[in-house]
């Protein structure tokens, strides 16, 4: 972090560049048509200034393709401007396929994270540079938004739901983290840092901090069993309820007859209100009760985890559970 | 035989005021009564930026900022800027710039008055009880399960004078429609009308939404049912739709009265008629019709999906093109013109580059990619008060001096006000451009505290504020002094073209002794004058 004056922020992302470029594009377009407009006005205000008290100024003749003229470039550039910033936003929005998922929580007033090997740190979090990186967010209490300003990246923070942001970093070093989004008294003191790393010092790091759980889906696996969840979604369960695997990223009918997709946000609803979203078949069969309250944050992100390293049903052996025995 | 009376000393006593039906009147009373909502929003900004004058939260508790800042928003918007224009000048002149005696209907205009200030007693009282801190936002769940400061009280607040906008809206729609003068069809009114008519739109369909809006809250917050705190089974997001399908029109509601103004001012003193007064007209419409349509570019980054964040991002594109008209346009009706560099045009001028600017940023803004890193930033903060500061209370400010002397009669002192119209602009812009800056390196907004390096850009900031502070109290002196010893104006001291001008200063209680007929377009400066050679 540097001190004295900066007019413009470190740059340390994939994204940063990207940003920075529309917007010295958007501040090029600000800047141009507003000194056109400020010239103009004094141009023109002191150009036609009042000479004598009765006079008045010539009557005006309708232009046109002037009007036409000055609706239509505008358009084009505000049209430009749309294009580009979409095509960045659509980028930014969706994390490449080989992005390596972190779980972080939101609360007053405090990040908390936790790394896949089931590291967890608070307010500080380390990752390797170059390595394209998502981190899954939610809030345990109202909602934040997390906001790296080096990285130009940013995304709220909800309850109740997961959301996603990503970034490479493409230098080391350690940048600030901010909530941008109110949160109430110590939404100012709701800050930390990410630390980049060289992926070897990143090793280390690693091997170093305290990972109490181990690894997140083998942690959810230890829960899987301990909440007993196993006893109806098992293979061969005579079909009490859905088979886990496999089924991540998978469409599922419902019984309303709605398509959805299984994602994080899918499985969060399916533990904490099963009756939600009943799988087509399952109705008369819903028994599962809500484990409201009785999981942290970190305890459904490591049951998601776990659930997600499920292979299919046929490769079963393959699983965590299993090579954790 | 002695002067006519006026509706100023038609009636005396306290009763005369608060009984009163003339529109007139009743815009003097709003005057009053924003002027004070005005000043306790300015007084909780003078809060705010000496706490950020440092980057340690040292001056009160994080808690008290927070009311400080929240307090400052909600006073501002709701109990100042929505009301500025469309109550007091709006109500004073569109009976009269129409050619009637009145507004529709006379007792809903007064009912709408003691509305609004019961609206601002509730918040008011919330204030004096210790304050609200969900920021003017209100966003949930922070305001429905977790603060625990006067939510429900500002918010009935808001919610009543919600209603006083609404039926001012009503009011001026209907007058609008039924009341011109013979000879006044639509495209002979003034711009100042145009205006007025797209903003009583928006306070007709808007506000009735925000008012839905604080219901549920207060249903969620008081009988905690499951509305938008997902621990109860409700959706945040749904809050901030129905917050902004009202708030980003209620921006309109704030500006387009304040653009009205400023084609009224740049013609008179120009002396010629609108560059486009069609394309002006249509705009106003345009903006307000377009602005139900663009709530979503406040959420880009709520979780909204990526299609809906494109299609709000374009629609806030389509929105500034009918701004960018409007300003090309009073720009052009300088050409030409027999221009004077009166008070009023002073804050037109000035209207013109900082709305440019805060108009453009906006563009900025609904970029999405740039909008990832700036939302939420003070980038956000100095974008909108050039729109609504530099924009909305400039062509206020510009407006009344402009009219001034057709309320009261009398002039203000002209030196005065052409240095407080010049400390105000430089103050404004010393006070929010560096927070363009400040967004753009990454500070957040609603922050009590800052890193250390953030801090000459906060302190250029309050400094600037300082300026801009002592740049509102002089007119404040001014315009009281005025009223006593100001020189008289007479009925046309600007050499300015409208029917306003034609009445006596200050008008005859009820405006008009006989209707006028209008047989010109507006601002037909050269035909006026070619009249008055000929006679």
């Amino acid at each position: 972090m540097k001190f004295g004056f900066p007019l413009f922020p470190e740059s340390a992302s994939t994204l940063a560049p990207q940003v920075d470029a529309i917007y010295f594009f958007g501040l090029g377009v600000a800047a141009f048509f507003s000194t056109l407009i400020a010239c103009l006005i004094f141009y023109l205000a002191i150009r036609y200034r009042r000479r004598s008290e009765d006079e008045v100024g010539k009557r005006e003749k309708a232009a046109m393709w002037l009007e036409i003229a000055w609706s239509i470039i505008p358009l084009g550039i505000l049209l430009f401007m749309f294009a580009w910033g979409a095509k960045v936003y659509f980028e930014a929005r969706r994390p490449p396929g080989d992005a390596v998922e972190y779980f972080v929580t939101g609360k007053q007033w405090m990040w908390k994270f936790q790394h896949p090997e089931g590291q967890r740190e608070i307010n500080h979090l380390h990752v390797p540079v170059g390595q394209p990186i998502q981190l899954k967010m939610t809030s345990e209490d109202v909602i934040h938004s997390f906001f790296v300003p080096a990285f130009r990246i940013k995304m709220d923070v909800l309850p109740g739901r997961y959301t996603t942001v990503w970034f490479e970093a493409t230098k080391t070093g350690t940048f600030r983290l901010f909530c941008a989004e109110y949160c109430g008294a110590e939404h100012s003191r709701m800050g930390g840092s990410i630390t980049v790393m060289e992926p070897r010092d990143y090793e280390q790091w690693l091997a170093r901090a305290d990972s109490a759980t181990g690894p997140l889906a083998l942690a959810g696996a230890q829960l899987f069993e301990a909440k007993t969840c196993g006893t109806c979604h098992r293979p061969d369960s005579n079909l009490l309820a859905p088979i886990l695997h496999g089924l991540f990223g998978e469409e599922v009918t419902l019984a309303s007859g709605d398509k959805v997709l299984v994602d994080e946000n899918y499985l969060r609803e399916s533990i904490l209100d099963p009756k939600a979203t009943v799988v087509s078949g399952y109705e008369a069969k819903a028994v599962m009760p809500t484990f409201v309250g009785q999981l942290s944050e970190e305890e459904l992100v490591e049951l998601i985890s776990y659930i997600k390293s499920l292979g299919d049903a046929a490769s079963h052996g393959e699983t965590p559970e299993e090579s954790a025995g | 035989m002695s002067e006519r009376k006026n509706y100023l000393n038609a009636d005396y006593g306290v009763w005369s005021w608060l009984l009163t039906k003339d529109h007139k009147r009743i815009a003097l009373l709003y005057l009053l009564s924003i002027t004070v909502f005005f000043a306790l929003g300015g007084l909780m900004a003078v809060g705010i930026r000496l706490e950020l004058a440092t980057p340690q939260g040292d001056l009160v508790q994080p808690d008290t900022y927070n009311r400080l800042f929240t307090m400052h928003g909600v006073m501002m918007i709701f109990f100042f800027l929505i009301p500025s224009i469309p109550a007091v000048l709006g109500n004073f002149l569109i009976p009269i710039m129409i050619g009637a005696k009145d507004l529709a209907f006379p007792r809903l205009n007064l009912a709408s008055w003691y509305i609004f200030n019961i609206g601002g007693a509730f918040t008011l009282w919330a204030m004096l009880a210790g304050g609200v801190d969900t920021g003017w936002t209100f966003y949930t769940p922070f305001s429905t399960s977790f603060s625990n400061t006067h939510v429900i009280a500002t918010g009935v607040g808001v919610f009543i004078a919600g209603f006083a906008s609404i039926l001012t809206g009503l009011n001026f729609l209907v007058t609008i429609h039924t009341m011109r003068a013979p000879g006044l069809t639509w495209f002979r009114l003034p711009l100042f009308v145009w205006a007025h008519y797209a903003t009583s739109i928006i306070q007709i369909l808007g506000t009735p939404v925000v008012a839905i809006a604080i219901l549920l809250l207060a249903a969620e917050r008081l009988f905690h049912i499951g509305i938008f705190d997902p621990a109860v089974g409700g959706d945040p997001v749904l809050f901030q739709h129905l917050f902004w399908f009202y708030s980003h029109p209620a921006v309109y509601i704030m500006i387009l009265p304040s653009m009205g103004v400023i084609s009224e001012i740049i013609t008179a003193f120009s002396r010629k008629r609108i560059f486009g007064y069609k394309f002006i007209a249509f705009a106003s419409v345009a903006i307000a019709v377009l602005g139900f349509l663009v709530w979503g570019h406040h959420m880009f980054l709520s979780s909204q999906s990526v299609y809906a964040g494109m299609i709000f991002s374009v629609l806030s594109m389509l929105v500034a093109v009918p701004s960018a008209v409007k300003v090309f346009n009073w720009t052009a009706t300088l050409y030409e013109g027999s221009v004077s560099w009166e008070t009023p045009m002073i804050y037109a001028l000035g209207f013109i580059g900082l709305f440019t600017i805060g108009g453009l940023t906006g563009v900025m803004l609904s970029t999405l990619g740039i909008d990832i890193h700036v939302h939420d930033t003070y980038f956000v903060v100095a974008h909108f008060h050039y729109i609504m500061v530099g924009g909305a209370i400039m062509g206020y400010l510009g407006g009344l001096h402009f009219w001034w002397p057709k309320i009261t009669g009398r002039m203000y002192p002209v030196f005065w006000s052409k240095i407080s119209a010049i400390v105000i602009f430089i103050g404004f812009n010393l006070t929010f451009f560096p927070q363009f800056m400040l967004g753009y390196l990454g500070m957040p907004r609603r922050y009590h505290a800052y890193p250390d390096d953030f801090q000459v850009l906060n302190v250029m900031s309050s400094a600037g504020a300082t300026i801009l502070g002592v740049g509102y109290l002089i007119p404040l002196v001014y315009f009281i002094w005025s009223m006593r010893y100001g020189k008289k104006a007479g009925a046309n001291p600007w050499g300015a073209f409208g029917l306003e001008w034609d009445v006596a200063s200050p008008p005859l209680p009820h405006n008009f002794d006989q209707t006028p007929v209008v047989e010109r377009e507006a601002y037909d400066y050269a035909a006026q004058h070619e009249e008055r050679d000929v006679a």
